[in-house]
C-alpha cells in the first residue's frame, strides 16, 4: 500500500454555515453617491449565506482533500490523458497581461496575445502536418461540432448536401451527438477481428449520401488504425471527407503526419496531450486543424498577418461562423503554448515514453488479467474483467478496490465492443517505480478477487465515502439545496 | 442478472421480440415489459410514455426505459391509439421492476387491428427464445 | 527534460520487460506510409526562467489597468477578485482532478458543484441548474436547441438586443439543421421590440438578453406576456453581466423557462475572454430535456450523505446521437470559482457590490450627460450603457487611444445604424478620478 489512512474532515454544505452579515470580500470603498432605482425593476437579490474568509478557506480546503488528482496520485484513466499539468503553466495564464485582457482590446492594444495564438496556430499545424488551425473551440466535443460543421459546409458550397455519417464501433459517444447537432445520421463501421477498422467495411458502406467518416487513431482500443490511408482512399473516391478525433494524439506526437494519413479535419485536446489541467471537468480547449483545401471553412475571427502587425478577420464567406462569445478558451491556450515551448524538439519524447509505459504495464498485467488483443499497443492498454467474473467479480469492483491502493481508477466499461473493459492509460509523466506500484497493486487484487471476492465488491474501504446509490439520486433527483 | 428459470413469465400474456408483453383487457391491450427485460435493464430510474391519444404504429417507439447508464426504446407490441398511461410510473418507475406484470403495467392501446394479438409469442415461444 | 521521468538504465529495463529491443519496435504497427517525412520543426526548448521572460514580453504588449483606462465591458467585465479564491482554485486536488466518475474519491468537486448549481438557482430565481455550459454564447445556442427539442418546433425569436457575438453562435448552432431565426429590433429605448411576436407563430422560443447588450434591462414582465400569449412558447433569458440581479429581479421570478448566460463576472478573470463559464438553468419540468452534466444529492451504502454525477442518461456517452447535446464536460474550474465568489459575496455582499456597479455606471452616465453628451437609449441600465458622441467620433476615439484611454466599444461593426455610438462601462473597480478624467476628454 502507498496509502495511510488518516483523518478526513466533514465539512456542511455552504448554506449550513455562516451568519447574516458575515462576508468574505473586501467591498470597495463607495465614492459617488447613490441614484436612484427604478422600483418596479428591482428584486431582493439572492438568497447566499454569509460567511467569513476563514470559512470559506476551510470550507474549499477541506473540500479539495476529497479529492485524488494527478498531483497526488497516478490517475490512469483511458483516453483521458491524466498527464502531469506543469505548474509554470499557471504563472504564464496569470501574467498580468494575459489575465486581464479584455478581449475587445483594440488590435494595436493586444499584439503580445495574437501573437501567442498566431504562433500556436503555427506550431499545432506543425505538429500534426496539417495546413491550418483555428484555437476557437473550446473543447474537444466542440471541436468535434466544429469539424462537422466544416463537413456540412463543405458538401453545401458544393450544392450537394450530403446525409449520413460513417462512424466506427469503437468510437466514444460525443462522435454521433456531434454529427446529429449537423443532421448526420451516424452508420456504425464494425471494426474488424484486430481491433481495427478494415478498408472492405468502409468500402461496403461509403457511397455519396455519406459526408465522410469520423475516426479516432489510434483509437479507442489502443491500437493504431493501420488501414487508415486505404480507409481514406474510399472515403475520398466518393467525395467524401476524414475526420480524425486527436483524443489520442499523444501516442504518436513527432511520428505521424495526419495529412499524410488522408486525415481532412483533426481536432486536438490541449487538456490531455498538451498538459494543460482538466479541473475537475474543464475548461479544456480543442483546437481544430484542417488541410489547405479546408481552411476556408474555419471558424471566425482569425488572426492574420497584416502587414508588421497582426489582426482580426471575419471576411470568410464560407466559414462556418463563430463557436464561442469571443476567441475560445484562451487562458488554455496560453497553457499550451507554455508546454510546447517548455519542450520543444523533446515533444516526440513525450509519445515515445508515453507508449513504453503503457507497453510495460501490458507486460505486466497480462498474466493475471484478460488481454483481448495480446500486441503492442500504443499509449493505452484495454483488459477485461473476464477472468475475475468467474468469481463475480466485475470491472467496477476491481476498479473501487484500486482507490484502496492509492490508486485512481482506470478507465472502465469503455470502449463499449469490449465487455467489462479497462482501460488504462499511464501517460509519460509517471516513473517506472510508480508504475511498478501499480502493476503489484492490480496483480494483489486479482488475487483478492480469487480468495476474497467480498472485499472488492465492498471497496473501497478508505475513501471518504462508501459505493454511492446512484439509484436513489436518478429516481428522486436533488439537484439543489 | 438472474437465471432464465428464475424469472416470472405469466401465461395469460402475449410477448414480442423486443420483451414487450400485452393482455386483452375487453377492448383494450394493457402492455408493459417483461420480467427478462426489467431484469436485464437494472433498477428502472426513468420511464417516458407518450401522452394518452397518441397513435401509433406496430413496432414503433412509444417511448423508453432508462436505468442508471442506460436508456431503452419502448415498441409497440401492437399498433394503434393510446389511451391510458401508468402516471403512478412517474413517482415510482422501480414499480416496473418489482411488479412487471401488475402495477408496473405502462400503457393502455385500443388496437387498429386486434388481430395483431395473435401475431405475438405466446409464453412458451417466448422463453424458447429467450433459451436460444 | 523535468516532466520526463526515465532514465537510460528505466527504459532499457522496460524495455526488457517488454520484451522488445528499442522504443521504435513499439511504433512498428504504424505504417511507412503514415509516418512524418522529418522531425517535427519547433522552436527551441526554453528554461523556465527564460519562457518566464519570453512570456512577460509577450504580455507585456497587452493594455491593461492601471495604466490604461478601459470602459469596456460588452460581455467582459472588470471587477475585484479576492487572492482566497486565486489561492483555493489553484489547490491541485481541485486543478489536476478529472470529471468526477469515481463519486468516493471525488467528493470534493462533486459537493462544490451542487452548491454551484444551487447558488446559480438562486441567483437566477430557478429550480435547477446545470453544471456550467462553455460560455454564454453557446449556453444561449444550447438553450434554443433544447427549446426546439421540447416544443418540437423549428423557429425561434431572438432579440437583435442579445450580443452580436452570442447572435453569431446561436445562428452557427442552428443554421446546419435548418431551423429559423426570426429577428426581433430594438426599440427606441434600447428595449427589444416585441410587438413583432404578434404576428409570429410556431415559435419555439422567445429570447431575449437582460441586461442587454446595449445595457439596458429589458421589461421582462412584457416579454413574458407575449411570450406565453403563444401556447408552448418557451421564453428564454439570456445575460452577459449576472452581477446585475443582485440589484434587478431574477428572471425566474419573471416567468422565463430558461435563463442562461456568461459569468465571467463572478471571480473569474476576463483572459482575453475565457475561459468564463455559461451559466444554464430551468423549470424543473424540463429538466430532462437539460444539456450539460448535472450533480445530485445521495447517500452512500452507509447513508451518509454524498454527491454523484445524476440524469446522465440524457448525454452523449449514453443516448450518443439522440442526446440533448454533444457537450462531455463541464467549465468545472470555472464554476469553482464562480461558486466560491457567490459564497464570498454571500447575500449581502453581493447585493452591496450591485449597487455600487449600478451608482458608479449611473454616476459617469450623469456626469456625462451633464457635460452634453447624448444618452440615445432610456431605459434604465445597470453597469452600462450607450452615448452618441458628436458626429465624427472617430478621431476622437483614436486620440484617446493614444492617451491611454478607450472609451467604450465602437458599436457601429455590429449596428452600422449606430455610428458615433459606444458602449461604455464601469464597475466597482473604476476610480471616480478616471471617470472624471473620461468625461472631461470625451467633452474636450
Amino acid at each position: 500500500m502507498i496509502g495511510t489512512t488518516g483523518l478526513i474532515f466533514n465539512e456542511p454544505l455552504l448554506w449550513e454555515l455562516g451568519a447574516p452579515g458575515r462576508e468574505a470580500f473586501s467591498q470597495p470603498a463607495r465614492e459617488v453617491p447613490e441614484q436612484p432605482v427604478d422600483p418596479d425593476l428591482t428584486g431582493p437579490g439572492p438568497d447566499f449565506p454569509d460567511l467569513s474568509e476563514l470559512e470559506i478557506v476551510r470550507h474549499y480546503t477541506r473540500l479539495s482533500q476529497w479529492n485524488l488528482s494527478v498531483d497526488s496520485v497516478m490517475y490512469p484513466l483511458g483516453s483521458c490523458t491524466m498527464k502531469y499539468n506543469p505548474k509554470t503553466n499557471e504563472r504564464q495564464a496569470s501574467l498580468p497581461g494575459i489575465a486581464s485582457a479584455h478581449p475587445l482590446l483594440p488590435e494595436a492594444m493586444s499584439q503580445g496575445l495574437l501573437r501567442l495564438i498566431f504562433d500556436l496556430e503555427q506550431w499545432l499545424a506543425e505538429i500534426t502536418g496539417l495546413a491550418a488551425v483555428s484555437l476557437q473551440p473550446a473543447a474537444g466535443a466542440q471541436g468535434e461540432l466544429t469539424g462537422m460543421l466544416i463537413f456540412h459546409a463543405h458538401h453545401a458550397s458544393l450544392g450537394r448536401p450530403r446525409t449520413k455519417i460513417l462512424i466506427p464501433d469503437t468510437a466514444h459517444g460525443t462522435n454521433p451527438a456531434s454529427a446529429a447537432l449537423c443532421g448526420f445520421t451516424a452508420v456504425p463501421v464494425r471494426s474488424g477481428p484486430q481491433g481495427i477498422l478494415e478498408p472492405q467495411a468502409v468500402a461496403d458502406l461509403m457511397d455519396e449520401e455519406t459526408a465522410g467518416i469520423m475516426l479516432t487513431n489510434p483509437n479507442t482500443l489502443g491500437l493504431f488504425e493501420a488501414n487508415i490511408r486505404q480507409v481514406a482512399e474510399i472515403v475520398h473516391a466518393k467525395g467524401g471527407l476524414v475526420y480524425a478525433d486527436g483524443a489520442n494524439m499523444n501516442a504518436v506526437l513527432g511520428v505521424v503526419d495526419m495529412s499524410a494519413m488522408g486525415v481532412d479535419v483533426l481536432h486536438l485536446n490541449l487538456h490531455k496531450t498538451f498538459s494543460t489541467p482538466h479541473g475537475g471537468g474543464g475548461p479544456g480547449a480543442g483546437p481544430v486543424c484542417v488541410t489547405a483545401k479546408l481552411a476556408p471553412y474555419l471558424p471566425v475571427p482569425r488572426v492574420v498577418q497584416a502587414g508588421e502587425r497582426l489582426a482580426w478577420r471575419s471576411d470568410f464567406p464560407l466559414s462556418v461562423g463563430r463557436l464561442h462569445a469571443f476567441y475560445g478558451n484562451f487562458g488554455i491556450l496560453v497553457r499550451a503554448y507554455s508546454y510546447i515551448l517548455s519542450l520543444g524538439a523533446d515533444l516526440a519524447q513525450v509519445s515515445r515514453l508515453a507508449v513504453l509505459n503503457a507497453n510495460y504495464i501490458q507486460a505486466g498485467l497480462k498474466q493475471d488479467y484478460h488481454l483481448p488483443h495480446d500486441r503492442p499497443c500504443m499509449h493505452e492498454c484495454v483488459f477485461t474483467d473476464q477472468r475475475q467474473l468467474a468469481h463475480k467479480v466485475s470491472a467496477l469492483d476491481i476498479a473501487k478496490r484500486l482507490i484502496d491502493y492509492g490508486f485512481h481508477p482506470p478507465t472502465i466499461y469503455f470502449p463499449l465492443v469490449v465487455s467489462g473493459a479497462l482501460m488504462i492509460e499511464p501517460t509519460e509523466s509517471e516513473t517506472k517505480e510508480t508504475l511498478d506500484h501499480f502493476i503489484a497493486a492490480m496483480r494483489a487484487i486479482a488475487r483478492e478477487a480469487e480468495q476474497n471476492p467480498e472485499l472488492l465488491h465492498q471497496a473501497p474501504h478508505h475513501a471518504k465515502l462508501r459505493r454511492l446509490d446512484e439509484v436513489k439520486a436518478a429516481r428522486k433527483p436533488c439537484l439543489m439545496g | 442478472m438472474k437465471e432464465i428459470s428464475e424469472l416470472h413469465f405469466p401465461e395469460n400474456l402475449r410477448y414480442s421480440t423486443d420483451h414487450e408483453w400485452a393482455r386483452p383487457d375487453k377492448d383494450l391491450f394493457v402492455v408493459g415489459i417483461s420480467d427478462y427485460a426489467q431484469d436485464r435493464l437494472g433498477d428502472i430510474v426513468y420511464v417516458d410514455l407518450p401522452a394518452t391519444g397518441s397513435k401509433i404504429k406496430k413496432g414503433a417507439d412509444f417511448g423508453s426505459v432508462e436505468s442508471v447508464k442506460a436508456v431503452s426504446e419502448l415498441f409497440m407490441p401492437i399498433g394503434g391509439e393510446v389511451v391510458a398511461v401508468n402516471t403512478q410510473l412517474g413517482d415510482t418507475p422501480e414499480l416496473v421492476n418489482s411488479e412487471p406484470y401488475g402495477n408496473g403495467w405502462m400503457i393502455k392501446v385500443k388496437p387498429g387491428d386486434p388481430g395483431e394479438y395473435q401475431q405475438l409469442m405466446d409464453q412458451k415461444s417466448y422463453l424458447d427464445t429467450l433459451k436460444g | 527534460m523535468r516532466y520526463l521521468p526515465h532514465t537510460e538504465a528505466d527504459i532499457q529495463a522496460m524495455l526488457g520487460a517488454v520484451g522488445v529491443g528499442s522504443i521504435d519496435d513499439l511504433f512498428a504497427q504504424i505504417p511507412g506510409q503514415c509516418r512524418r517525412q522529418r522531425p517535427m520543426d519547433l522552436p527551441p526548448a526554453l528554461g523556465e526562467w527564460d519562457l518566464d521572460r519570453h512570456m512577460e514580453h509577450l504580455a507585456a504588449a497587452t493594455a491593461t489597468a492601471p495604466e490604461y483606462k478601459i470602459f469596456l465591458g460588452a460581455g467582459s467585465y472588470d471587477h475585484h477578485i479576492p487572492e482566497t479564491i486565486k489561492q483555493l482554485l489553484r489547490r491541485g486536488e481541485f486543478f489536476t482532478a478529472y470529471t468526477p466518475y469515481q463519486p468516493e474519491v471525488s467528493q470534493g468537486t462533486l459537493q462544490a458543484i451542487y452548491e454551484y448549481q444551487t447558488l446559480v438557482g438562486r441567483l437566477l430565481g430557478m429550480e435547477v441548474a446545470n453544471a456550467s455550459m462553455y460560455d454564454g454564447a453557446s449556453a444561449l445556442a444550447e438553450a434554443l436547441l433544447m427549446a426546439i427539442r421540447v416544443t418540437k418546433r423549428r423557429r425561434v425569436a431572438l432579440s437583435r438586443a442579445v450580443h452580436p457575438h452570442y447572435r453569431q453562435v446561436v445562428e452557427t448552432y442552428l443554421r446546419p439543421a435548418g431551423f429559423e431565426i426570426v429577428l426581433l429590433p430594438y426599440g427606441a429605448d434600447g428595449r427589444t421590440d416585441l410587438s413583432r411576436l404578434a404576428n409570429a407563430s410556431d415559435l419555439a422560443a422567445v429570447a431575449v438578453q437582460s441586461p442587454n447588450f446595449f445595457g439596458c434591462v429589458e421589461d421582462l414582465k412584457a416579454v413574458e406576456a407575449a411570450t406565453h400569449a403563444q401556447a408552448g412558447t418557451l421564453m428564454i433569458t439570456a445575460f452577459s453581466e449576472p452581477l446585475a440581479y443582485g440589484l434587478y429581479q431574477a428572471p425566474g421570478r419573471l416567468g422565463a423557462d430558461i435563463v442562461c448566460g456568461e459569468g465571467q463576472s463572478l471571480g473569474i478573470p476576463r483572459s482575453f475572454g475565457g475561459p468564463g463559464v455559461g451559466l444554464f438553468a430551468c423549470r424543473e419540468a424540463h429538466m430532462r430535456s437539460m444539456p450539460g452534466r448535472l450533480v445530485g444529492q445521495t447517500v452512500d451504502l452507509e447513508g451518509r450523505r454524498g454527491f454523484v454525477l445524476t440524469l446522465s442518461t440524457r448525454e452523449q456517452h449514453i443516448r450518443r446521437e439522440r442526446a440533448t447535446s454533444n457537450i462531455c464536460t463541464n467549465q468545472g474550474l470555472c464554476a469553482l470559482a464562480a461558486a466560491m465568489y457567490m459564497a464570498s459575496l454571500g447575500g449581502s455582499g453581493f447585493r452591496q457590490l450591485a449597487r455600487l456597479n449600478y451608482d458608479t455606471a449611473g454616476y459617469l452616465k450623469n456626469a456625462l450627460q451633464a457635460a452634453g453628451i447624448a444618452l440615445p437609449f432610456s431605459a434604465p441600465t445597470f453597469n452600462e450603457f450607450v452615448v452618441r458622441l458628436p458626429a465624427g467620433s472617430q478621431n476622437r476615439y483614436q486620440q484617446l487611444l493614444a492617451r491611454r484611454i478607450v472609451a467604450g466599444l465602437p458599436l457601429v461593426q455590429y449596428f452600422p445604424e449606430l455610428s458615433d455610438h459606444y458602449l461604455l462601462c464601469a464597475t466597482e473597480t473604476s476610480r471616480k478620478q478616471d471617470l472624471n478624467l473620461l468625461v472631461q476628454e470625451v467633452t474636450r
